[in-house]
């Protein structure tokens, strides 16, 4: 039986309430860091950690802590909350039923980068948590674990929630500050990276809420207790988000490198009403829908293994496609709703995925011919590597693979 | 004085306290939402209203509201109801959900029932597909998740809510900048 | 000077300060790299992805750290996976770029094809079609045919005015918002935005009046499409119908270099008419921009309201005459006066008008005076900015000083100019007794009470605080001043004062460095330079005159004692465009020619004098003021026959003094401006013009004029409880002839005229929207009030050119008369 470091909440009753994460030894770490670490200490243990974002980017995650100059101040630590990926829903559960470990997380964060504010940015739909978490701080501060002169040292920290107001690229980081910031969340240029020009123009580390719940653990039990779960170069257990056509779709908190395999037919028991499996997207409306061949199915979920199938592990959310399901239909979905998210800032991303939203209504409605498959494939090609952030790279994965991979899925919709 | 802060000064003053004091900017976006819970939408004066607090124009603060689709320039329906029809959703039966429901309604999707109560509309993934078909109802800017639905389920449902809302109601005008994203 | 990077496009190799983007780089070489989001102007976006070009960068050792090499020793290059935009990238050494690959060119064309498909490809009838970078660079660089199907397109709202000044096309809108950023970043006005996303999003205002900015014509000249056009404008004509006549603006002492497109109008009877104005660039004046008034009053020359007729005074009546009679019998009254005969110009004239009255009131030892608000122009001549000046050089180490003058309303571009030397580093110091637009940009704002200019001269000029240290420690000093609050002689001590911390400091004669005065009229520096001086007893002059002969001028509307002295006075000769309320008054009346109309040259606040030619044919009846002043110098027998503008010209730079020497060839020449904006692609920095007619030159300093006088404090007008101070203002958009005629910009003029503190106005219970009786000591009038928190309490501000006639500080008491319907 694998480990658990961040779904502690199914085997720790009430876990989401102060007193029993406290009597589960809740923000002991916290204390042992601010009376006792060094900040530089700590970002050297999440290097050795070998942790990586959970977000979608997977970039090591004391390696970008370590990006911030110590010549401007002050700096910030935001956490991503965000949570938009068609198909992703992990960090949902963590933020209901395992709250506090996410907050010590931040909280660890921000001290190893003297961050002494700290926001957390949910998306709009998560008015009910947002309000919950007001309180939390608030329960927080009271209790002497946030606020001025912590445990009487020098150090002061507030943390602070920002909600959204229904757009997925505010998930995208430089969007998610500039709507932090009260504006429309475009995504910025970058360079300069928010590690340098973040928050209000200040050094800023952004992190996904599932990566900072395990700062706790990392801290808290040590670096080889971490490494004991995943692989050499994706250690640590990650959330798989499973969806889609099977008998039990939910969060499976499992090592990274485990196979889909055991995902799909072990934890979500197999495809629904015994139908056989066509296709998996790895990462939600941004992966690409890959073959499920027995090789596929055999691949370890981890940042090295997924690529090699033709698309990234992303947030790990894990849509599984039956026989029943034609893929230029999923396709129409996936098309729509890029469409829909795209920001409008750069040119291929807003009248790319118009276009290609254009031309997935025409096959859907059965008005389509052959050509505009090949149509539909080439304006895919066009937006491809030209886009400004990576939301218009996304919108065709899905397509360009299904295409590649499921022809005849498109063929049967148009006219022959 | 500005009408927002008369209402809700408290409120107003927390919500700056977040943000250093020369980012005020910052604030637009929960005062916004602070409008919406009590009006159900965001007029022109208050976009004003915002603008004065946070010293950006109005035009900036339209921006805003006019971005995301959460914000409503103007009223709609008093329950907005977001069936997630997204890939997940889908993959489990959620058009055929809002097709049925939306022919129980006698609406289109983005329409209104005449009452001027109900508002349907498909959006976009809500992370709650391991439980789809789903929909979420927005009142004002209360947001409740209804999951693992089915068409009767929901019309209990709507019944039950429409019922305690049910009062003489103008008809919903438009935004004069339209409908918002396609 | 930054460091500089050598690197190669297409093969050529081009040196540029480190920093400089790709995209500039290679115009710099005369390579095209299509932009539309990029303008030189702007921070780059990287929106549009037009520019994505090859880049390469030398492939350096990991261990090393020196460059690896080719066989043939060359530096290895290594090539990103993706194209780079060129607009966000900055060159580096040893960078190699290629612009022109098959993978370049097969880029552009594919973001060019999905920018037309929501493209209503109306060019046949579009304001942008032949100037429309759009067009341009989809037939150099675009798809043969769109695979877009037509019938599938966004259709949007094809005429959305954003206010009634300009005009939005949503289908032809491309998102790239050069024009949101504009108004965000140069204008600092963000009345307009994006509203709504992807596909959707759409530029809207929701500022009152709708998009609320006097720069706001200048997004039509960069909006790359013909999206924003101008509402006098669209439709109006096409680019290639027009011809092109170079002038300057005279609407503010800046006089930005401008362009008349004019053509021949049947529904004018065939007349040649002005179309519209664009900026011409002057990287000294107004680099390639003009504000709103300078764009659209020129309508004032079209006004039926025109004089075409002389007209004499025949029993108490005006009556048409011909030229001749006109002329001699203002020729006759001329002789009968001599001496006792007073010449009144302003600004409004050109050089050669004013130096031909010069010499005119000379031969008769007449007075001249220049009639305007502000004084001290002597110490301008003196002390004043020298050849070798650019506001656009300001920054760093430097230091500019506002005084009394509110430069968003009075000098729009030089707001501008101003505001961005304070962000690349220049210390501003805003010295003014209410806030102004310019104080949010300053390191220093002093207030004074009205009417105490005194107390802040001494601390700018004291020995210690921090305002009179970045006053000393300036590496460069350019004061401003203006007539906020200030009458004649209030301002001449000002400008005598600031002319003095000049002076003591050393800085008379360094580029750079020198005293502007915020002038109402935009020559009357050059009148200052001609002779012209300012009377603070006017009044008497007039009454005291056997006649007085007026010259572009309307003493009357500004100053009731002068409109007095005017009725009493011998006789009244009046040259103007149209019969002002001192026109009303004259014995004769002469009408004169606009100066789109005429040839001129005039000198702007900064001393520059620029050189104007006729745009448009002027109306039958008309005369240049000049040629009005010789007719009626000849009929007198006075022999001063110089009727073309050159002759003129010659003979006053053949004089001694600032002028001496300079020829019209010199004003016409022109130095490579940058950026160079390239109209021939218009892609780069809009429509606004290249300027091939000359950018003017810079007068030598005035050394004739004494160095440190005595100063002259002006007593503090007292003012008794209950009363309270009146002061003049200036605001851009007045009641001046040219606004009013023009009648574009009549929904931006406030009906206010006066405007109390909200305290004041809650004693007297008055409102925004009241009328109200200003009761002087020995008069009274009427007028529309405003309120404004921005101001002090306890005084009353007047704006000028507005009818409520106020020429220095004056006790007064406000009294309401009716209120507005709404309150
Ligand atoms: C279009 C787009 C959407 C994204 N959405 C999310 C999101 O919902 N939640 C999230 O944590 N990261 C999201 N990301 C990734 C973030 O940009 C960022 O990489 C991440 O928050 C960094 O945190 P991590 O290093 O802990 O993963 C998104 C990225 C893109 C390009
Ligand atoms: S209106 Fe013109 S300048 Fe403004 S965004 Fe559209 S195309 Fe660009
Ligand atoms: S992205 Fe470079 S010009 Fe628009």
């Amino acid at each position: 039986m694998s480990e658990i470091f961040l779904l502690r909440n199914r085997l720790i009753p009430g876990l989401n309430q102060f007193k029993v994460y406290l009597e589960n030894d809740g923000f002991a770490t916290w204390k042992k860091a601010v009376t006792s670490l060094k900040p530089e200490d700590m970002v050297n243990e999440v290097k050795a950690s070998g942790l990586r974002g959970r977000g979608g980017a997977g970039f090591p995650t004391g390696l970008k802590w370590s990006f911030l100059p110590n010549t401007i101040w002050p700096h910030y630590v935001v956490a991503n909350a965000d949570e938009s990926e068609p198909g992703t829903f992990k960090d949902r559960e963590l933020l209901e039923f395992n709250p506090y470990q996410f907050l010590e997380g931040l909280m660890l964060a921000s001290y190893a980068v003297r961050a002494q504010a700290a926001y957390i940015y949910f998306r709009g739909e998560f008015w009910q948590i947002a309000q919950k978490f007001d309180e939390r701080i608030a329960e927080l501060t009271a209790a002497g674990l946030l606020g001025d002169h912590l445990f009487g040292t020098d150090y002061s920290l507030r943390v602070y929630t920002h909600l959204g107001a229904g757009a997925y690229i505010c998930g995208e980081e430089t969007a998610l500050l500039e709507s932090l910031e009260g504006k429309m969340g475009q995504p910025r240029l970058r360079p300069p990276f928010p590690a340098v020009y973040g928050l209000f123009g200040m050094p800023t580390v952004i992190n996904n809420v599932e990566t900072l719940t395990n700062l706790p653990i990392i801290f808290g039990k040590g670096v080889p207790y971490f490494r004991s779960q995943g692989t050499e170069k994706s250690p640590g257990t990650k959330i798989f988000s499973l969806s889609g056509r099977v008998n039990k779709p939910g969060n499976y908190e499992l090592p990274l490198g485990t196979t889909f395999r055991e995902l799909i037919y072990t934890h979500g028991e197999g495809i629904l009403n015994g139908a056989k499996i066509k296709a998996i997207m790895p990462a939600g409306a941004s992966s690409a829908l890959i073959p499920a061949t027995e090789a596929a199915l055999d691949t370890p979920m981890d940042y090295e293994s997924v690529p090699t199938l033709g698309c990234a592990l992303g947030s790990a959310s894990v849509m599984i496609l039956d026989e029943t399901t034609n893929a230029s239909d999923l396709v129409n979905d996936t098309v729509h709703f890029f469409a829909h998210e795209s920001c409008g800032k750069c040119t291929p991303c807003r009248e790319g995925t118009f276009w290609m939203s254009r031309i997935v209504d025409r096959i859907a409605s059965g008005k389509g011919k052959k050509e505009d498959i090949d149509l539909l494939e080439s304006v895919a090609g066009q937006i491809q590597n030209k886009c400004l952030c990576a939301l218009g790279e996304f919108s065709i994965v899905a397509v360009q693979s299904a295409i590649k991979n499921f022809r005849a899925d498109f063929d049967a919709r148009v006219e022959s | 004085m500005n009408e927002l802060i008369k209402k809700h000064s408290h409120k107003v003053n927390e919500i700056l306290a977040k943000y250093p004091p020369d980012q005020k900017q910052a604030a637009v976006m929960p005062l916004l939402h602070l409008v919406q819970q009590d009006a159900g939408f965001i007029s022109r004066e208050s976009m004003q209203a915002v603008a004065e607090i946070t010293g950006v124009s109005t035009t900036e603060v339209a921006s805003v509201v006019g971005f995301y689709t959460l914000f409503h320039a103007a009223p709609e329906g008093r329950i907005r109801l977001q069936v997630c029809t997204d890939v997940a959703c889908d993959l489990r039966g959620a058009k055929e959900y809002l097709e049925k429901l939306c022919a129980a309604l006698g609406i289109q999707p983005g329409e209104t029932t005449p009452d001027g109560l109900v508002t349907i509309e498909e959006v976009k993934c809500l992370a709650a597909c391991d439980r789809a078909p789903m929909f979420q109802a927005q009142m004002g800017d209360e947001l409740s998740y209804h999951e693992n639905q089915n068409v009767d389920k929901t019309l209990d449902w709507l019944s039950s809510m429409t019922a305690s809302l049910r009062k003489p109601e103008s008809k919903p005008t438009t935004a004069e900048e339209g409908g918002k994203h396609e | 000077m930054d460091k500089l990077v050598t690197l190669k496009i297409d093969g050529r190799s081009v040196t540029v300060p480190a920093g400089t983007m790709i995209v500039d780089a290679a115009k710099e070489l005369g390579i095209v790299i299509p932009v539309f989001c990029y303008h030189p102007k702007l921070k780059p976006a990287g929106m549009c992805r037009v520019c994505l070009v090859d880049v390469g960068r030398p492939q350096m050792d990991r261990a090393t750290g020196a460059p690896v090499l080719n066989e043939d020793g060359t530096p290895k290059i290594a090539f990103g996976p993706k194209l780079e935009t060129a607009c966000t990238t900055p060159v580096s050494e040893g960078m190699v770029v290629w612009g022109a690959t098959e993978k370049v060119m097969e880029a552009r064309k594919d973001v060019l094809e999905m920018l037309l498909t929501s493209h209503p490809l109306d060019c046949p009838v579009c304001d942008k079609g032949g100037e429309c970078p759009l067009q341009n660079l989809t037939m150099k660089f675009g798809p043969g045919e769109s695979r877009f199907k037509f019938d599938e397109k966004k259709h949007l709202a094809k005429r959305v005015p954003l206010g009634e000044l300009i005009l939005l096309d949503r289908e032809r809108c491309i998102q790239c918002g050069r024009c949101v950023r504009f108004q965000e970043q140069l204008a600092d006005d963000p009345v307009i935005g994006f509203y709504n996303r992807g596909r959707s999003i759409q530029i809207t205002t929701f500022s009152t009046p709708g998009f609320d900015s006097i720069f706001s014509g200048n997004t039509t000249d960069i909006c790359p499409v013909g999206a924003l056009t101008t509402s006098d404008f669209r439709f109006g004509a096409r680019a290639w119908e027009m011809k092109e006549k170079p002038s300057i603006c005279t609407q503010c002492p800046v006089g930005c270099n401008i362009m008349y497109n004019i053509r021949r109008e049947a529904k004018s009877s065939g007349r040649m008419v002005i179309k519209r104005v664009m900026p011409r660039q002057n990287e000294e004046v107004n680099e390639i921009w003009i504000c709103d008034k300078g764009r659209f009053t020129y309508h004032y020359a079209e006004s039926p309201e025109r004089l075409t007729s002389p007209l004499i005074r025949r029993d108490g009546e005006l009556v048409q005459v011909g030229w001749e009679e006109a002329v001699s019998y203002a020729a006759d009254k001329v002789k009968a006066a001599g001496s006792s005969l007073a010449v009144i110009a302003s600004g409004r004239l050109s050089n050669e008008d004013l130096f031909t009255l010069k010499t005119f009131s000379n031969r008769i030892n007449g007075k001249a005076i220049l009639h305007t608000t502000i004084s001290g122009g002597d110490w301008v001549s003196r002390c004043g900015l020298t050849p070798g000046s650019n506001l656009g050089e300001l920054g760093g180490n430097d230091t500019i000083l506002v005084f009394a003058s509110d430069l968003h309303e009075e000098a729009p571009l030089w707001w501008l100019r101003v505001k961005t030397a304070a962000e690349r580093g220049a210390c501003l110091i805003v010295v003014n007794p209410r806030k102004t637009r310019l104080d949010k940009y300053a390191c220093h704002t002093l207030r004074y009470v009205y009417g105490e200019e005194g107390k802040a001269l001494q601390e700018i000029t004291s020995s210690s605080g921090e305002i009179a240290s970045a006053v000393k420690e300036a590496e460069n000093l350019v004061i401003f001043y203006g007539s906020e609050g200030l009458g004649l002689a209030q301002s001449a001590y000002v400008a005598e004062s600031l002319a003095g911390v000049l002076q003591s400091g050393g800085r008379v004669g360094k580029p750079n460095n020198g005293l502007v005065a915020v002038w109402q009229k935009g020559n009357d520096q050059g009148a200052w330079e001609l002779g012209f001086r300012t009377d603070e007893k006017l009044q008497e002059t007039i009454s005291a005159a056997m006649g007085v002969y007026i010259a572009g001028a309307d003493p009357a509307s500004e100053d009731p004692q002068l409109k007095i002295a005017l009725q009493r006075a011998g006789f009244v000769i009046v040259q103007d465009l149209f019969l002002t309320e001192t026109a009303k008054l004259a014995d004769v009346v002469l009408p004169a020619r606009a100066v789109m109309e005429r040839e001129g040259t005039a000198v702007n606040g900064e001393r520059r004098l620029q050189h104007y030619l006729p745009a448009i044919p002027a109306p039958v009846g008309t005369r240049a003021d000049h040629e009005i002043t010789s007719a009626i110098a000849q009929a007198a027998g006075l022999d001063l026959l110089e009727i073309s503008v050159e002759s003129i010209f010659e003979r006053m730079t053949a004089e001694p003094g600032v002028f001496e020497g300079i020829t019209l060839m010199q004003l016409g020449e022109v130095k490579e401006q940058r950026p160079s904006i390239g109209r021939n692609w218009k892609y780069y920095g809009g429509t606004s013009y290249d300027n091939h007619h000359g950018l003017g030159l810079v007068l030598p300093l005035n050394t004739e004029v004494p160095l440190l006088t005595a100063k002259k404090a002006v007593p503090v007008t007292e003012v008794i409880a209950g009363r309270l101070l009146a002061v003049p203002v200036t605001r851009l958009y007045d009641r001046g002839g040219t606004v009013t005629a023009s009648d574009m910009l009549k929904e931006r003029i406030s009906s206010g005229v006066v405007s109390l503190h909200p305290e004041d106005a809650g004693k007297l219970g008055a409102n925004t929207g009241d009328r109200v009786v200003l009761k002087f000591a020995e008069r009274e009038l009427e007028c529309g009030l405003e309120l404004n928190p921005d101001q002090p309490s306890g005084v009353a501000l007047v704006v000028r050119s507005m009818g409520a006639m106020l020429a220095a500080p004056a006790e007064v008491a406000v009294v309401v008369k009716t209120a507005a319907k709404d309150s």
